[in-house]
């Protein structure tokens, strides 16, 4: 569908897409575009503009996807980018030649008020009833054809992620200046309007839809008091457990595949700088990263499938009142909840609380959510040091270690978030409001979609900043190329030049710092390296010890057995991995975080703030879990 | 005609009608805006595990408000709570 415009002389026609939230504007959107923007079931998915072109009649259409708003009177960052674009308020953005309602089906009566906001704008509109087949399955009725004489406007009726009546819709896009326009705009006046609402939906609706009985049935248990909590639990503790017991034979191929990969590089390259470049920096390097992915695909189709049948509204519905006590909304769970899989959709999603306030802080607290790039580093860590015995049934150590590491963020976070309120950034607290969505079957396609969507995302990652930070680190490990002592054994000449190169001696000047946390020169590099990204220091370790082994050994198996080279003790004690485990549970190693806090805050200063609170929080709290275990162990 | 009580004392499984949405500024235009006008019929559905907030399904939607806000908002009682309901 979307295809580049030929020549400048066409100016796309430019269509927008207003609607409450959840009505399945991005449905739409990615419908018309054959985009994948970020869909999901619950209101406050879309927080940004976003176009996509398409042709449709031979006229070259720019589709512009907004957030939704459930009136044109915002009172939150998100809402108000609607109000701008409508009113032609952006530099460089022209105001829409038409816009597209979308009014979910069975909330008509609410929809109607955003419908007369719109109409007193005076352009080209048209509106789209969504979700026509729930509001058929729960026995509704509309008549679309009294609904276009009541509103004067044109009328479509469609399934958005089944494309039913998108034909129609196509059929009509190309023309907004022969739509249908209202005689009299509807009344502005707030009590006028509601006659004018209670009016329209006397004429058109046959039949008001009833509830939802698989909402209800779902609801009973979902949000029981007791019922409810101890399913969430069982499906967190469940959902850890399949990370590894699902993942692990798919790493494990991976992780031979990179092996042979390696091998042969080094058979038919003859030895020198370059079959080491490539086994030993790129190989080593992207590959210790990429074979984490079958993980990230296990943790983004959970992540996604609870998204898509709606359980994130209830979610924050059931922590609302903790949420409260700490001083923020239900709302500011959510943002926090889509931290899970990144930290920067997270802080993005803070543009739907209203108080500017609230949204600051959901913003300093949303990098301690453990976001899907430590998972890489967890995986590495627990995989080679907690023993994959099992505690009760099925229920495993590994799975317990990982739940708990994802717990203890989550629990900073709230903790963060209740000590940033009463300190730093005192005030009043702020109303709360969220709609509850239906439950939705989501259509696999879109799930498989959105999945894939991040998964390449994170196989982008390791071929571009993996890639480069990989390289450029090769050199820094393999030069200055020094005189290796004849008397050294010859297993430990590869270590001494490593200790020797540009790296090590970084990592050693390090040494003193990193030394009260348990850390030796090798993780010290691994952590400068990761302020990149996070799963760099598994790629800098993969490299590390893929130039200091002999044979090739898979990384897991390297650092269970690694020695310090005096003192002959093991690097990775129980006391170290503990330690790192938990430095990355708190340090914001992240640039693309540091940028959007900067975006969204406006200032450098609070993304200097976060980043400096969270490293000491780090430091700090890596220094105890050291002395602690160490004291036990 | 029963008396006008505010929406967050209105029982679980009790059905109302609104009299006035008694809260300024924004956050009283936002609720008037979800549907929250003078006769709107409205339900209270569900109480969070520790009570607060509540569900309440108004205009075909389930929408979740906590006490302070719920509690600005004035309702009449139209009918006993009927039987089953949800969440007790
Ligand atoms: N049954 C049904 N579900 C739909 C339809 N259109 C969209 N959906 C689903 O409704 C949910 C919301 O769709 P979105 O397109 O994200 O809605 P939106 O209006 O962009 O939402 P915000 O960005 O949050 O304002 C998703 O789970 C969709 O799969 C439809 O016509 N019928
Ligand atoms: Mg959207």
């Amino acid at each position: 569908m979307s295809e580049a415009i030929a020549g400048a002389s066409v100016t796309p026609l430019r269509l927008g897409l207003v609607g409450s939230p959840n009505s399945g504007k991005t449905t739409l959107f990615n419908a018309l575009t054959g985009l994948r923007a970020k869909v999901g079931n619950y209101p406050g998915v879309t927080v940004e503009r976003r176009e996509g072109d398409a042709t449709i009649g031979g006229r070259a259409l720019r589709v512009i996807d907004l957030p939704g708003t459930y009136s044109l009177d915002p009172i939150s960052p998100d809402e108000a980018v609607v109000r701008q674009v409508l009113e032609g308020q952006i530099a460089d953005v022209a105001t829409p030649d038409g816009l597209i309602v979308t009014v979910d089906a069975c909330t008509l009566e609410r929809s109607l008020v955003l419908v007369a906001q719109v109409l007193a704008l005076g352009l080209p509109t048209c509106l789209v009833l969504t979700m026509t087949d729930e509001l058929k399955a729960r026995g509704g009725e509309i008549d679309h054809a009294l609904l276009r004489d009541a509103l004067g406007i044109p009328v479509v009726g469609v399934v958005g992620h089944r494309g039913l009546g998108l034909a129609a819709l196509r059929a009509l896009l190309p023309d907004p200046g022969a739509w249908e326009r209202p005689a009299v705009p509807p009344p502005v006046d707030d009590a006028d309007r509601n006659g004018w609402v209670v009016s329209v939906l006397d004429r058109v609706l046959v039949k008001p839809a009833a509830r939802s009985a698989r909402t209800e049935a779902i609801d009973r248990i979902v949000l029981h008091p007791v019922l409810g909590t101890l399913l969430f639990t069982v499906v967190m503790v469940l959902f850890f457990q399949l990370i590894f017991a699902w993942a692990t034979p798919a790493m494990d191929a991976i992780d031979g595949g990179m092996g042979q990969l390696g091998e042969f590089v080094r058979l038919t390259l003859p030895a020198g700088f370059l079959a080491d470049f490539l086994a030993d920096g790129v190989i080593a390097g992207v590959g210790g990263v990429i074979i984490f992915l079958p993980q990230i695909l296990l943790l983004f189709t959970l992540l996604y499938l609870l998204e898509d049948v709606g359980y994130m509204a209830r979610a924050a519905f059931v922590v609302d009142r903790v949420m409260g006590r700490i001083g923020l909304e239900g709302r500011a769970f959510v943002a926090l909840l889509s931290s899970y899989a990144c930290a920067v959709p997270g802080i993005m999603a803070a543009r739907t609380v209203p108080s500017p306030r609230h949204r600051l802080v959901t913003i300093l607290v949303a990098p301690l959510m453990t976001c899907s790039a430590r998972l890489p580093v967890y995986a590495l860590l627990i995989g080679a040091f907690v023993p994959a015995t099992s505690v009760m049934g099925p229920i495993g150590m590994q799975g317990l270690v990982l739940l708990g590491l994802y717990l203890l963020g989550a629990l900073s976070a709230l903790a963060a978030a209740a000590i940033l309120n009463r300190t730093v950034l005192r005030g009043e607290s702020m109303p709360f409001y969220l709609e509850l969505p239906p439950y939705r079957v989501p259509p696999l396609r879109l799930v498989a979609s959105q999945v894939w969507g991040a998964a390449s995302a994170f196989l982008k990652r390791a071929g571009t900043i993996i890639l480069a930070t990989s390289m450029v680190l090769w050199m820094l490990l393999t030069f200055p190329q020094v005189e290796v002592p004849p008397e050294l054994p010859a297993e430990s000449a590869a270590a001494y030049q490593l200790e020797r190169s540009a790296a090590g001696t970084l990592g050693r000047a390090l040494e003193p710092f990193i030394e009260p946390l348990g850390f030796d020169w090798k993780i010290g590099v691994g952590l400068v390296a990761s302020l990149a990204a996070r799963e760099v220091i598994v790629s800098t370790l993969a490299q590390i010890y893929a130039a200091s082994e002999e044979d090739e050994v898979s990384l897991r198996e390297a650092i269970r057995t690694d020695r310090h080279t005096e003192t002959g003790e093991l690097v990775f004690t129980p006391a170290t991995v503990a330690s790192l485990l938990v430095f990355f549970v708190f340090a914001l190693q992240c640039m693309s975080t540091l940028a959007t806090i900067r975006r969204e805050t406006n200032s450098w200063g609070w993304a200097a703030f976060a980043f400096g609170y969270l490293l000491v929080l780090a430091y700090g709290a890596s220094f105890v879990t050291y002395r602690v275990v160490d004291a036990f162990a | 005609m029963s008396v006008a009580i505010p929406l967050s004392e209105l029982p679980v499984g009790a059905l109302a009608a609104v009299v006035a949405v008694e809260i300024d500024g924004p956050v009283g235009r936002r609720l008037r805006d979800l549907g929250f006008r003078p006769d709107a019929a409205v339900t209270c559905r569900r109480r969070a595990p520790l009570g607060d907030p509540r569900v309440y399904e108004l205009a075909g939607s389930q929408i979740c408000l906590r006490r302070s806000e719920a509690s600005g908002i004035q309702v009449r009682p139209t009918q006993a709570p009927p039987t089953g309901s949800d969440n007790e």
